[in-house]
């Protein structure tokens, strides 16, 4: 049971899909009686730049922004973008990050910035194979954010229950989707 | 009823129907796009009326003769929309009108998704006497927008719901009425009553002042009203916050973050100001802090009420809280540490990583524009934009954006320039929707006054950038009906433009030889780019 709130940052590059995983877990928050909260960017922003969603769920919510140093946790879909949120965070702050590279002009080269985010995190790092995982067990990249969304539910980093997020996935993804999404998200169990 | 989680903009849409609206109207612009998005999807099937209009000017129009024929009326538009729509919008105060009208406008603090200003709408508030209400998340803007219908009907006023970034895209368990009024559309009635409807002098200045006086009705009536809202301790307290919007929110959070309990008064309506409310709030006070985003005109409005019934009341506001950027809660702790000589230090943040810039999309057809575009860099070839995807010719990468403005407007400014340096040439880039928004009376002018920039018009069959709405030039209305198409170099030849070209901008030499050519022109001259949006195709293809 989260006392007074639990608040997730989801990072990546525009156009991963951070949006639909930040209404799974509010969908699944509500349904375990939280009160829920999440603010999100639209437009330009979304064009291949750094994008951020934020999500708190608690006993009762009032900013949907997660400001200064407050994330619990930070879900990354790639890894440049996962090291950006590391001055958000303070020293319990988990990081479940996504090892997939999307290069641009300016950013770190791939072994740099593996090389960074542990030295710089260490034990609150998972970085996870997620992208390559789900392209190896379901030809599909895609759905990495749901994989990583269940580890952090299977390995109890997200207090919230599997069955919460199954019923939101259900709700929220479009039905052709469904059953690869439900797959990516059981994923973790099978290894 | 039930909870649902809706987004700002979606529960608006929910407010809008709840309230049994017939007439919607909108302009895409973030943050206020999905509104329309929503609408567009829906509308038939809740018996609503939807239509993307041509720019925001129309939009309102519409549902000003919507309105007039006794439709409840719903318009949506970002806050530029507003400069736009304002010709018509200021003498819609003064007629009033038959059905209710309620009018949506998006901020956009800290500009996230917003090039040109950082716009404070709330200042129409003084120049069109238009109410405004302040939501400060979608529970709230589903039920301002409700609100704002029954205001509208019973003063026969337009009312604006204005949001920002944070309001619109904010999701939360929203309460709605899961039945409402689904059916077939109404038809209205056009009842004339010129009395009413014509604003022409000597009436002009009658209706201005039946204007003020009803905006003084109105007053009353927000006194009372339990959108104004009082929180937290009051009899002793001698320090006091007045806020609106999604800073009542951080407000909120700042108060935990200090375990500071003091009385906070939230106003929903900025205008007309409830004064009732803020004297007695006011009055036993030592300090307030007004906490508001952007321009301080609360600030203003409460310096001028604390000086008959508080003139030592120490009012802290804009010096404390900076007029630029978004509000959160660490700003608002500061200030409130600062009041109360209390230590706390806003944690510092330093970027480790590089930016990472937006860029065109794999496959974005404006890229093969901006690589042409880019080998004739020279001092005396200007680079007009304008608003749209193509803005990303300004990025570092390509940096082919001299001056960028308003929509329509790499055209008007380009013809200035080109007026004024004789040798200096103008190419100007203007989108398809933006063509049709704002375009097309600059291009006139170009022929009028005998100018001669090159206008790119890159039409990627949609209005991409606010997410693929449907525009004049695509042949779907904003209900999915076939309408006419027209053609940007149609209208070109019936504006008088000699020198028309339509090309695919995949065939780069063609592309590149015409742009030379018609740089050589001694009157203007207009190529059409026309390939379809990369990611647009995606999202067909996808479903
Ligand atoms: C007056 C006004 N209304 C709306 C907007 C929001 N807006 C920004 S870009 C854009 C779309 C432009 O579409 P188009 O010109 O077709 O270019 P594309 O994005 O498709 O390249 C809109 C509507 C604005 N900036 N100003």
């Amino acid at each position: 049971m989260v006392k007074n709130s639990f608040n997730i940052i989801i990072a990546g590059v525009g156009g991963q899909g951070l949006i639909t995983l930040t209404q799974i877990l509010a969908e699944a928050a509500l349904s375990e009686g939280y009160d829920v909260k999440t603010s999100e960017l639209h437009g330009l922003s979304q064009r291949g730049g750094s994008v951020e969603t934020h999500i708190r769920f608690g006993k009762k919510i009032y900013s949907p922004l997660i400001d200064g140093k407050k994330a619990d946790l930070v879900i990354s879909l790639e890894t440049q973008e996962g090291a950006r949120k590391i001055p958000l965070s303070h020293s319990k702050t988990i990081f479940a990050v996504n090892n997939d590279y999307v290069l641009y002009r300016g950013g770190f080269s791939r072994e740099k910035i593996e090389q960074k985010i542990k030295s710089l995190l260490k034990k609150r790092l998972y970085l996870i194979p997620a992208s390559e995982i789900c392209k190896k067990e379901l030809q599909n990249g895609v759905v990495s954010g749901v994989y990583l969304l269940g580890y952090c539910i299977f390995k109890k980093i997200i207090p919230l229950k599997a069955n919460s997020i199954l019923k939101a996935i259900k709700k929220i993804v479009p039905i052709k989707y469904l059953e690869l999404n439900k797959k990516a998200f059981n994923l973790v169990n099978r290894n | 009823m039930i909870k649902k989680i809706l987004l700002g903009n979606e529960a608006i849409v929910q407010g809008a129907l709840e309230a049994g609206v017939n007439f919607v109207s909108a302009y895409p612009g973030t943050p206020s796009s999905e509104i329309g998005n929503v609408f567009s999807k829906i509308a038939k099937e809740n018996g609503v009326y939807f239509e993307f209009s041509t720019n925001e000017k129309v939009a309102l129009e519409a549902a000003i003769g919507a309105s007039f024929s006794g439709l409840k009326s719903l318009v949506a538009m970002k806050s530029f929309g507003v400069n736009v729509c304002l010709d018509s919008l200021i003498p819609l105060l003064y007629t009033g009108v038959v059905g209710p009208m309620v009018i949506i406008v998006a901020d956009d603090p800290s500009c996230w998704s917003s090039a040109q200003s950082e716009e404070n709408s709330r200042a129409f508030a003084y120049l069109a006497h238009i109410p405004i209400l302040e939501p400060a998340d979608p529970q709230e803007a589903k039920d301002f927008t409700k609100f704002a219908f029954k205001l509208s009907e019973k003063f026969k006023l337009p009312v604006i719901v204005k949001t920002t970034t944070r309001v619109a895209h904010q999701r939360m368990p929203v309460v709605i009425d899961p039945k409402v009024n689904t059916g077939t559309q109404k038809t209205g009635e056009f009842i004339k009553n010129p009395h009413q409807f014509v604003t022409m002098p000597p009436r002009v200045l009658e209706m201005k002042k039946e204007l003020l006086e009803k905006i003084e009705k109105i007053r009353d009536f927000a006194e009372k009203s339990p959108l104004n809202k009082v929180s937290g301790v009051r009899n002793t307290a001698k320090v006091g916050i007045i806020t609106s919007g999604v800073s009542y929110l951080h407000t909120l959070e700042a108060l935990k973050e200090l375990n500071l309990h003091i009385p906070v008064l939230k106003l929903g309506f900025f205008y007309p100001l409830p004064k009732k409310i803020i004297q007695p709030f006011i009055k036993k006070l030592n300090r307030v802090l007004v906490v508001e985003e952007l321009e301080g005109y609360l600030e203003k409005e409460i310096t001028a009420l604390a000086k008959d019934i508080n003139p030592k009341l120490q009012i802290f506001g804009k010096n404390l809280l900076s007029p630029i950027g978004e509000l959160n809660a660490n700003k608002i702790t500061f200030a409130l540490a600062k009041i109360l000589g209390r230590k706390y230090q806003i944690p510092e943040v330093k970027e480790i990583i590089p930016k990472r810039y937006p860029n065109p999309c794999l496959g974005c057809p404006h890229l093969l524009t901006f690589s042409i575009l880019k080998k004739l860099t020279s001092k005396n070839i200007i680079f007009g934009g304008d608003i749209g995807c193509y803005m990303l010719a300004g990025m570092p990468q390509f940096n082919l954006q001299d001056y960028l403005f308003s929509m329509g407007s790499s055209v008007g400014i380009g013809h200035g320039i080109m007026k004024a340096t004789k040798k200096q040439k103008v190419i100007a880039l203007m989108g398809d929707s933006t063509f049709f928004h704002a375009g097309i009376s600059a291009l006139i002018n170009t022929v009028f006054n005998k100018s001669s920039p090159l206008i790119i018009v890159l039409d990627n069959r949609t209005t991409a950038m606010t997410g693929h709405q449907t525009n004049p030039g695509i042949g779907k209305t904003g209900m999915g009906e076939d309408t006419a198409i027209l053609k940007p170099e149609e209208i070109a030849v019936a504006c008088g433009v000699k020198n028309i070209k339509v090309i695919d901008p995949v065939n780069i030499k063609e592309y590149e030889s015409t742009i030379k050519e018609f740089l050589n022109k001694k009157e203007v001259s207009l190529i059409v780019a026309r390939r379809i949006c990369a990611l647009l195709i995606k999202k067909q293809k996808n479903g």
